[in-house]
């Protein structure tokens, strides 16, 4: 379980509080004006961000002065996901050694990934020999390979066209199956959120909300996310057009 | 974090700059108990007269000779335009000794110039005193200002230029409105920079000033250890030098002097090329300029080219610690600067800052006094002469090598630390998968640049150095200091194709490990 116990996060004049918990294996859309923070709260999960007050707790663990690389998370960010001076295959090879000493049994595992990702026969490419979508892919594929319970996505699909995008929120849903990982999501879309399935996270005033099933969220909004939307009235339009 | 993980990051960039600050501040601290109290000769108020006086005019000179050649190479395409902006680089790198050797080869005694003089029956002239030294300064210097002043006009935004197109400038009312501003802004910073290098200047001296109307304080330090043997005043001189180039420095740095190197110089200028007389004037400057800074390398060339099938036999062995010498220097200064750019890229570091700057306030032969006072009471300083130049090159130098990774290094931690840290990729795995192969482009051109400064470095080696342990430069120096022009040409020919080479293959080596 992912636990932010009063979580107090500081940037300069900019404050984000967070009090709540997801059980492990939940689907988490975090959404928000820009500048509300979403990334900030991402950052501070993985460890990039010390919180100036509170705890960040999985399964009853502080995760307070652990590194990043020894967290139970990985993280998709919006772009350079991948080292472009290694091939396809390092880059997957990073998430189950970062010292690339790769056994045969690696070997096979990142094969399985990149064929599951419908990556055949692509790993000696390097990154610029990838198009966006397969770009994001790889990624996803050592997202699959790093196995952690807590898999973070800031964005990442935010320069690929809809239909890609639907492509990679199916595969994202599928690697959280394989690996029953907790998924929070950054995304600015509400047919993101809802196409993620579970529950959204919508921050507002400086407060990360409890997550709500997100079909309810959208149904029926509080003015604040309402606001967000872009709508005052009439969510079922939306919905039939999210759907 | 892992107690690995804490040694890379924190200790080993900690240790590294008080490492590198003991080796500054001791030899200072020496200096400055052995000095203390020396009362300043009259001989000592004209040598740092003469030290001010020539640096001044060095970079006065050379500031404002590098203007018209900026321009013309700003606002000229031509052929080779490329390469003569490459080439204004080179002498950043050539032996000072060489230089000067190569100038007293056109101007000297037996020189080109003076031949010609004669044959026309007019007196010849002399190319010791102020004037020579002022001449090879400027030969040295010249380019490294065009170079940054050329970033100048680079940088003028290409929206004013058009604006000025559109308002229909002619080349008078551009140089008022575009150049004069831009100008106005970049010379302060090239004239400092170049008369801190020129307060410091030793090898160009040596060669072609000396007396008692053009010695610097670089050389009456050299002049109190070697012939003296009055260390304390040596060391006094050292305290004296120590405080002008301090202030010199601090200035340079409160007018922020643009860098020297870099990139830039393939953007598609947008100045519009005058026609009519401007043009010829612009082509003019471009040869003159090119045959000054060519001349007196063919000279050497010229006259070491027959030499070298019979070199003095000290040339070899020298050539070989050379080598070595700058080899090490190289290997250890680029570490060290990879080591505290990437600490500062990771986070503010004021000790690293402090260590990588501090060296610019001191000179070889003040370094070198410090050790020299430091090592006697225990070993011969001729023991310890080879050693002690690559700590005193490596100290000169990281200064130089820091500021080219650092922008590199943060670049690096902006793009992908966070990736890195996500991935737990640590210590040397990091290492190898992603900083060597990222920064293998600047740390091939640093490097270079370290081993060709420490391979044509004439400084501290002249404080240390017998018959055994001459590096190159010395042997140069001591041949032409004999009147064996002749020989000293030649050796200095391997010297220049030596330094050039060692900086090419590490370039080279780090352009071909770059992704």
């Amino acid at each position: 379980m992912l636990h932010l116990d009063r979580l107090i996060l500081t940037q300069g004049d900019f404050r984000l509080l967070a009090d709540w918990s997801a059980p492990a294996g939940a689907r988490i859309a975090v959404m928000g004006p820009s500048g509300a923070g979403k990334s900030t709260l991402l950052a501070a999960i993985a460890g990039f961000l010390a919180p100036s007050a509170g705890r960040i707790l999985w399964n009853g663990q502080d995760l307070a002065g652990v590194a990043p690389g020894d967290r139970p998370t990985t993280i998709l960010f919006q772009d350079q996901n991948l080292f472009p001076h290694l091939t396809v295959a390092q880059n997957l090879g990073l998430g189950l050694r970062p010292d690339l000493r790769l056994t045969d049994a690696d070997r096979s595992r990142i094969d399985r990934a990149l064929e599951r990702t419908g990556l055949s026969g692509l790993g000696p490419r390097r990154p610029a020999q990838l198009s966006g979508g397969q770009a994001s892919r790889a990624a996803l594929a050592r997202a699959l390979l790093r196995a952690r319970p807590i898999l973070m996505l800031d964005e990442p699909f935010a320069a690929l066209g809809p239909a890609l995008r639907a492509e990679m929120l199916a595969l994202v849903r599928e690697v959280a199956d394989e690996t029953g990982a907790l998924v929070l999501m950054v995304t600015h879309d509400p047919a993101d959120a809802l196409a993620l399935g579970g529950k959204t996270a919508f921050i507002a005033d400086g407060t990360v909300h409890p997550p709500v099933d997100t079909g309810r969220l959208l149904a029926d909004p509080p003015a604040a996310v309402a606001a967000y939307l872009g709508r005052r009235q009439d969510p079922g339009t939306f919905l039939l057009h999210g759907e | 974090m892992t107690a690995a993980g804490r040694w890379t990051v924190t200790l080993l960039p900690a240790g590294l700059a008080l490492g590198l600050l003991l080796l500054v501040l001791a030899p200072l601290a020496t200096v400055a108990v052995r000095g203390s109290g020396m009362g300043l000769g009259p001989a000592d108020w004209a040598a740092i007269r003469f030290t001010v006086l020539q640096a001044v005019l060095s970079a006065l000179l050379s500031t404002v000779l590098a203007v018209p050649v900026a321009r013309a190479l700003a606002r000229r395409r031509f052929p080779g335009r490329g390469l003569m902006i490459t080439l204004m680089g080179a002498p950043f790198l050539l032996p000072a000794v060489v230089a000067a050797l190569g100038l007293l080869a056109v101007f000297g005694g037996a020189g080109m110039l003076n031949m010609g003089l004669q044959s026309v029956g007019l007196p010849p002239v002399s190319i010791y005193g102020l004037h020579g030294v002022l001449l090879a300064h400027v030969f040295l210097n010249l380019p490294l200002a065009t170079r940054m002043i050329l970033q100048g006009w680079l940088s003028i935004p290409a929206e004013r230029i058009r604006l000025a197109q559109s308002l229909g400038f002619g080349p008078a009312q551009t140089f008022r409105h575009l150049e004069v501003p831009m100008l106005r802004e970049v010379l302060p910073g090239v004239a400092l920079v170049i008369l801190v290098i020129c307060l410091t200047s030793f090898a160009v001296v040596l060669i072609l000033g000396g007396g008692p109307r053009a010695t610097t304080i670089e050389l009456a330090i050299y002049q109190a250890v070697r012939f003296d043997f009055d260390l304390a005043r040596a060391a006094g001189l050292a305290g004296v030098q120590v405080l002008i180039c301090a202030l010199a420095t601090g200035l340079a740095f409160l007018v922020a002097a643009p860098a020297g190197f870099g990139t830039g110089l393939d953007r598609q200028a947008a100045l519009e090329a005058p026609r009519g007389w401007r043009r010829g004037l612009d082509a003019a400057v471009l040869v003159l300029a090119t045959l000054f800074l060519v001349a007196s390398l063919v000279a050497v060339a010229l006259r070491g080219l027959p030499g070298l099938t019979d070199l003095p036999s000290a040339v070899l062995p020298a050539a070989g610690r050379s080598i070595a010498v700058a080899l090490v220097s190289a290997l250890v200064t680029t570490a060290t600067a990879l080591t505290l750019a990437l600490s500062a890229a990771r986070r503010p570091a004021p000790l690293v800052e402090a260590a990588a700057t501090l060296p610019l306030a001191t000179s070889g032969l003040v370094l070198g006094t410090g050790l020299f006072l430091i090592v006697r009471p225990f070993v011969s300083p001729m023991q310890v002469a080879l050693p002690v130049t690559v700590l005193v090159n490596v100290a000169l130098t990281v200064p130089f090598l820091y500021r080219i990774l650092l922008p590199e290094a943060r670049a690096l931690a902006a793009d992908y630390g966070r990736l890195a840290d996500s991935l737990g990729l640590h210590g040397w795995p990091r290492l190898r998968w992603l900083i060597l192969p990222r920064l293998a482009r600047p740390l091939g051109f640093g490097a270079g640049i370290a081993a060709a400064l420490s391979m044509g470095d004439l400084g501290v080696i002249t404080l240390f150095a017998g018959e055994r342990q001459a590096t190159l430069p010395l042997v140069v120096q001591q041949l032409t200091g004999a009147y064996r022009i002749e020989a000293a040409a030649s050796a200095s020919l391997i010297l220049v194709v030596l330094s050039f080479a060692l900086f090419w293959a590490f370039d080279a080596g780090g352009r071909r490990a770059a992704p």
